[in-house]
């Protein structure tokens, strides 16, 4: 099985005739996910793929049931884009953005929570169930269907982490990259539950980095809740504190958000910590062969 | 972003928060003249520099006559500071900040900052100023006050007068408090810290410090704080890379690194280290770098001294390994490369890549896996160690 998408997952892309949007939105769809309709404001009644393109996500809801939304909308509009969702009750609101400000993502936060919709992102790569469908820019051809289910911060790392899986012939239930903002919406801890629940996913693999504490919140969560087994590698040891890594929430801060924080933490938990990020595969595939979840 | 104190105080300023009478000087005739006509005797001599732990390096000095002016400005301009907000990197102090003395009765701590797992803006206050707030929380948590405010609500009044009870301050504190919220809000702000926020004899409060970090994804909405931006306290290579839309922050090790992606980045960095090398740089070229995106960040990784072996670590996606590949091979031949230069590509076209790389006549040392490229830099290190003795 899968998480929070599958291949029967209807899916609405705002943005979709825009450069990227209409660049990924044929990606996705070459992948088999059912991209069923696209919002750009302005240019209702056109078509790009076959599907037909709405000014708005409520003129979209009229026609068509939707289950998802794909947002590759500029970073100035995309806070308003996610709230367009929230407001229509799209279940999950999948944001690629990067470079929202942080003030917007605070109310854009608080009114998705109280819809009750999910939020994946933003500034992250997006999801895939491989063999099912993927919604983002996550490259589709190194996935592959298995048991391993993948949470990550960052982008190409885990696809690092998902193609030396993949040669071991060690497959994938769900990727999910939560994206590298100080403020986003699906936590470590939100897919840590959903894996656990998932049948088909008999490990889990936590790309994590500096800055924040959603590592070390994941690792309480995991000594509490979790049966399942969980590999994770950190990213940034070598990362000076008080400078921006890339991501914006990638920053080590006042002494906190450090690499060796988060690894005791996730230790202290029971987590496989790989120190080497050349080692994530082969350490799930001996966690697997050693749970004898498969065969040496 | 960051600003100096000086430009922290004139936001201070434009938003009613009271701060000492002075004046920004460049030279000690200037501040000389400062102390004369502005701030009066005593007052105090402050560098402005990017860094924290300016007093502990000798960075602010206390004057009582114009002399003692003269002599902390000439002490002052052009001395080098170091602390852990600079990364152990020198830096110059160009600019000093000429204030008058406060009269102080009680030192406090006062910041906004964003919360970022309670996902909201928290204020943290403390009737214990003066010293860092990570001493602070050591020293006496008790005495640290916590208020977090949901920005779709504002500040809660019976919540901020809650707090001014705690800290023993009265309508004067909750005026200054809704003043710094108006301006983390509107000029979006990642954090507001005055420490020490001073009460004087007479019971007003100044802000004796001032210390403000700008979201960079904000500043497109607020050019007046996109201005303040200080070229000068950044490093020359990353104001250069800034211009071509690359992510590259300069370390001080000699393997520069050139990566698509922050946190492949971040890893790649991690591995060099592994590998026994201290990385020179994190670079990130982004997930759609074009062949001109590349000569660039190679342009930038070469004008880098010490750097003397380079490590490219792409993991093709979308961004396709031969496209990648025709852009190394432009760069290097174009800069007349001749150090080592190991690449690892992986992904999208990536056997097409490398076989553009080894067929180009170059000297690249190409491989395929992240543990390959281990053992390279590795095999790499030590032959430039013997090549060295």
């Amino acid at each position: 099985m899968t998480i929070f998408v599958n291949k029967d997952s209807k899916v609405l892309v705002q943005g979709i005739t825009g450069k990227e949007g209409s660049f990924h939105a044929e990606k996705c769809l070459e992948y088999g996910t059912k991209i069923i309709c696209g919002v750009t404001p302005g240019k209702s009644g056109q078509k790009i793929f076959d599907i037909p393109v709405f000014n708005s996500v409520a003129d979209a809801k009229q026609e068509h049931h939707i289950d998802a939304s794909l947002i590759f909308v500029p970073p100035k509009f995309a806070a308003d884009a996610i709230m367009e969702a929230a407001e229509n009750n799209i279940a999950l609101i999948v944001c690629i953005t990067e470079g929202i400000p942080v003030i917007d993502m605070l109310k854009v936060i608080k009114f998705v929570d109280q819809k009750g919709c999910r939020l994946i992102g933003p500034n992250c790569p997006g999801i895939i169930s491989p063999e099912e469908a993927k919604l983002g820019i996550i490259p589709g051809h190194i996935h592959k269907k298995g048991v391993a289910g993948i949470i990550s911060r960052s982008g190409t790392l885990t696809y690092e982490a998902v193609w030396q899986l993949t040669q071991l012939g060690i497959g994938q239930s769900t990727c999910i990259g939560i994206g590298g903002d100080p403020i986003i919406g699906t936590s470590f801890i939100d897919c840590l539950r959903e894996f656990e629940k998932d049948p088909e996913t008999e490990i889990i693999c936590l790309v994590g980095e500096i800055g924040g504490t959603a590592e070390e919140e994941a690792a309480e969560f995991i000594k509490k809740n979790l049966s399942k087994p969980v590999v994770s590698f950190i990213a940034g040891t070598t990362a000076p504190p008080g400078k921006r890594m890339g991501h914006a929430g990638a920053i080590i801060s006042g002494g906190k958000g450090t690499a060796k924080g988060k690894i005791n933490a996730l230790e202290e938990a029971g987590v496989r910590v790989c120190i080497n990020p050349a080692e994530i595969g082969i350490t799930i595939k001996q966690v697997l062969e050693e749970r004898q979840l498969i065969k040496p | 972003m960051k600003i100096h104190e000086y430009q922290a105080k004139e936001l201070f300023r434009q938003y009613n928060i009271p701060v000492p009478d002075g004046k920004l000087a460049v030279t000690t005739e200037e501040s000389i003249e400062i102390a004369k006509n502005i701030t009066g005797i005593p007052c105090v001599v402050k560098a402005q520099v990017h860094s924290g732990a300016r007093g502990k390096a000798g960075g602010i000095k206390f004057a009582c006559t114009i002399d003692e002016v003269k002599e902390a400005a000439n002490q002052i301009i052009g001395m080098e500071i170091s602390s852990i907000q600079t990364a152990g990197e020198l830096k110059k102090v160009r600019k000093i900040l000429i204030e008058k003395a406060a009269q102080i009765e009680k030192e406090y701590y006062l910041s906004l900052v964003l919360d970022r797992s309670n996902e909201c803006i928290t204020i943290i206050a403390s009737t214990e100023g003066g010293m860092d707030i990570e001493e602070i929380a050591k020293k006496t948590p008790e005495f640290i006050f916590k208020v977090n405010v949901d920005t779709r609500t504002g500040l809660e009044q019976t919540k901020i007068t809650e707090l001014a009870e705690k800290l023993r301050l009265d309508k004067g504190f909750i005026d200054l408090l809704k003043d710094l919220y108006r301006l983390f809000i509107e000029k979006d702000c990642s954090l507001v810290e005055i420490n020490p926020l001073i009460r004087t004899k007479e019971g007003k409060l100044i802000a004796l410090d001032a210390k403000i970090n700008f979201d960079d994804n904000a500043l497109y909405r607020n050019p007046d704080i996109a201005a303040m931006r200080d070229v000068e306290e950044e490093n020359p290579l990353e104001v250069e890379a800034s211009k071509y839309n690359l992510n590259y922050i300069k370390l001080n090790g000699t393997v520069g690194c050139m990566v698509n992606g922050a946190g492949l980045a971040m890893a790649t960095m991690d591995i060099v280290k592994l590998a026994g090398a201290e990385p020179a740089n994190f670079l990130d070229v982004g997930g759609g770098a074009s062949a001109q995106n590349i000569e660039n960040a190679f342009k930038l990784l070469m004008s880098d001294k010490n750097v003397n072996l380079v490590f490219i670590n792409i993991f093709g996606g979308i961004l396709r390994c031969d496209i990648l590949a025709e852009g190394i091979k432009s760069a290097v031949s174009s800069l007349n490369v001749n150090i080592p230069v190991i690449v690892r590509l992986e992904g999208t076209n990536a056997e097409i890549g490398r076989k553009i790389l080894n067929e180009s006549g170059l000297k690249f040392i190409v491989c395929d896996s992240l543990n390959n490229a281990v053992t390279l830099i590795k095999d790499a290190i030590k032959l430039r160690d013997m090549t060295k003795k």
